[in-house]
């Protein structure tokens, strides 16, 4: 009797082999990561002002993220001629490092937003956020007025960042301390521009240097 | 009374029915909501409020045909296909039933969930963690009330569709959990465990493999089980079969990398995936030539046999995406197709063209077999199949086209080496096709609703003449 013929007649065998056979890949392709050196890249001290986001930026990430802005929206730029022009410098893993959950996503129905810190004024993304056909009436992007009356629950800031502390976000106590002050009164317009405004801001490139050797 | 072939040894059919009746009625509201959103592309003011955004719908959609509408048919076809196969009754009737009302449960929750924006911002996972612990519990009496079915089963060996259904169930078990880890701030909200690159990886390890296990592996099952059924002949090669399952269950694990080609995702990840895809194509492909041997010299069923044309179709489009996909996983075409159009295409191809046609072919055969009568109305079927047809070949073609020309554009530079187009061009380039797919979607839509009549007819009209006594 074959081994296939066994397994056909044994249904916890089978499951066993099922269970080890999905496993192989996972397990040379995932595991590693966690562990090889080079998977995030080593910036110099020069280079690398990479921090976690402070309380309002944090709020206006929550933000960016139940509105599902990464569904249309990248946060990864890839070493092409034309995304650099474009966009900048292609992204580091580095640069997320500090993103549970990663927001690279998947589809550029809009430009990609890695780089879009300081790009354009705050008034702009303001303005851009509550009608985004008053700037560019080509977009298909919704209207996000609403941001302007919500206000950010200053009771959930500190606990978010503890969670985030949790996970490896190095957080000070004084940071957790200092949230609710941060958040109070901001609406979530001033969280997510503020947010926006610090994305693909936080290294310093070095003209012609390969961070992806 | 067990030992006649022909009689029914008590076999659980009522949750067979609810759940197939389930799949037909999430199969219009998936729709529905993918065909809103497809009209919001086109014309964003349809955006109406905080709630119906399009970044609020989406997750909705995907959820809904991914786990409302696959999700109710493989339980439906698994739960049919092990008692048929096994000779025996469900292990359980109560924990079906736990089944039933618990996937429901969490579909209702991510109704409420995803316009209310509660979201962990990971595609197709986007339920938050207490739904996501329910979604756990849910599955693992799905896949434990299989298992113990198969453990008393009355033939000797374990059907090949059942494999299928196995393999499916282990793994998206492991997915669902290792990706779905989070720490808890509210009910609502929560962090994922891992971080950027990391978390890159282990999501798309989950989206790669929610459709290689989810959406392909367990309507494999519904394929080496109905196809066979319905042509009344025995699969093709059983020694194919053997390949076809254990190529599938040990490659498509790897392919996730391959959505992060160019990413700051190492290289060899990446590359890595792409090796896979490749090699996919053969296994895909084995599959779908065995679907497609075991009708031959019987080629002539499909002039007649709607059910049959559904499961055959099906199988073609199963196999176009399973080239397309390995196509599109080279570097060479990702650096091209990726962040475009083109990837959404794809998706569809291998969703309305593979996943809903093989299930509504299932569906249409589980409906007169379960309530023991020919279809409402013939004509009906043949209308959906073709409205359904037209639909995803439109849906797919405008796509194909946006996407590659998205790309295109993109790229483009002039004489002196600048970008040839700015982003707001390349968006006003893309309004045809967001239109145009639109209205395959809306065929689509159609079509499901076809089906739906032609279900719901077929039942109320079965009930009339039959007495209590004769049901099962």
């Amino acid at each position: 009797m074959s081994f296939q013929e066994k397994l056909e007649k044994n249904v916890w065998g089978f499951l066993i082999m099922i269970a080890i056979v999905v496993s192989i890949g996972g397990i040379v392709e995932i595991v590693p990561l966690f562990y090889l050196d080079n998977t995030i890249e080593k910036l110099t001290k020069d280079e690398d002002s990479i921090r976690p986001y402070t309380a309002l930026e944090l709020e206006g990430r929550d933000v960016y993220i139940r509105e599902g802005c990464y569904l249309c929206h990248s946060q990864m730029i890839r070493p092409f001629r034309d995304e650099k022009e474009r966009y900048g410098h292609y992204s580091l893993a580095a640069e997320s490092k500090y993103d549970h959950p990663f927001q690279w996503g998947s589809k550029r129905t809009g430009p990609d937003l890695a780089r879009v810190g300081g790009k354009y004024s705050d008034a702009w993304q303001i303005q851009h956020l509550r009608a985004p056909r008053s700037l560019v009436p080509e977009s298909v992007m919704p209207d996000y007025a609403f941001f302007e009356d919500h206000q950010i629950d200053a009771s959930l800031t500190g606990k978010k960042m503890k969670a985030l502390r949790m996970v490896g976000v190095p957080y000070t106590d004084a940071d957790i301390a200092g949230a609710a002050d941060a958040v109070t009164g901001k609406t979530e317009m001033d969280a997510i521009v503020a947010y926006l405004q610090v994305l693909g801001t936080m290294v310093k490139f070095e003209e012609g240097k390969d961070y992806r050797e | 009374m067990a030992g006649h072939p022909t009689e029914n040894p008590g076999y659980n059919l009522t949750i067979v029915k609810a759940f197939a009746l389930c799949a037909v009625v999430y199969l219009v509201v998936g729709a529905l909501v993918g065909d809103i959103i497809a009209w919001q592309l086109s014309f964003p003011t349809l955006n109406l409020n905080e709630y119906l955004t399009f970044g609020r719908l989406r997750p909705l959609h995907t959820n809904a045909v991914i786990f409302a509408f696959g999700g109710c048919t493989l339980m439906a076809t698994a739960f049919y296909v092990v008692q048929r196969t096994c000779a025996v009754p469900l292990w359980s009737n109560r924990m079906a039933w736990f089944t039933f009302w618990g996937w429901n449960l969490i579909i209702v929750s991510a109704v409420i969930s995803f316009p209310m924006g509660w979201t962990q911002g990971k595609e197709y996972a986007e339920l938050e963690w207490p739904i996501d612990i329910l979604i756990a519990v849910v599955w693992l009496s799905y896949m434990f009330n299989f298992i113990m079915t198969i453990v008393n089963r009355k033939t000797s060996h374990i059907y090949v569709a059942n494999w299928f259904f196995l393999g499916m169930m282990v793994m998206i078990t492991y997915l669902h959990v290792v990706n779905s880890l989070a720490i808890p701030v509210t009910m609502t909200k929560s962090y994922s465990l891992f971080s950027g690159v990391h978390d890159a990886m282990i999501q798309w390890w989950w989206g790669h493999n929610a459709v290689g296990f989810f959406l392909t592996a367990g309507f494999l099952g519904i394929m080496y089980y109905f196809i066979p059924k319905q042509a009344d002949l025995p699969i093709f090669s059983y020694r194919l079969s053997v390949l076809h399952f254990w190529a599938l269950m040990f490659g498509y694990v790897w392919l996730g990398a391959h959505h992060l080609q160019y990413t700051a995702l190492p290289d060899w990840a990446g590359s890595l995936g792409a090796a896979v895809s490749l090699a996919m194509i053969v296994p895909s492909w084995g599959g779908a030539v065995n679907g497609l041997m075991t009708l031959s010299g019987a080629w002539h069923k499909l002039r007649d046999d709607y059910v049959l044309r559904f499961l055959v179709v099906s199988l073609a489009f199963y196999a176009m995406s399973t080239f397309e996909g390995p196509v599109m996983s080279l570097k060479t075409v990702n650096a091209l197709s990726h962040y475009t159009d083109w990837t959404i295409g794809h998706v569809h191809s291998g969703a309305l063209g593979w996943v809903v046609m093989v299930s509504v072919g299932a569906i249409y055969h589980l409906v007169t077999r379960l309530w023991g009568r020919e279809i409402y109305s013939v004509s009906l079927v043949n209308t959906h199949f073709w409205i359904h047809t037209i639909g995803t070949v439109i849906y797919v073609c405008a796509m194909w086209v946006s996407g590659i020309m998205q790309g295109l554009m993109w790229r483009a530079t002039d004489d002196y080496g600048n970008l040839a187009y700015t982003f707001a061009e390349t968006v006003v380039a893309m309004h045809p096709y967001y239109v145009l797919r639109s209205v395959g979607g809306l065929l689509v839509l159609f079509g499901a609703l076809i089906m739906l009549y032609n279900v719901i007819m077929t039942i109320r009209t079965a009930d009339q003449p039959k007495p209590a006594a004769v049901r099962v």
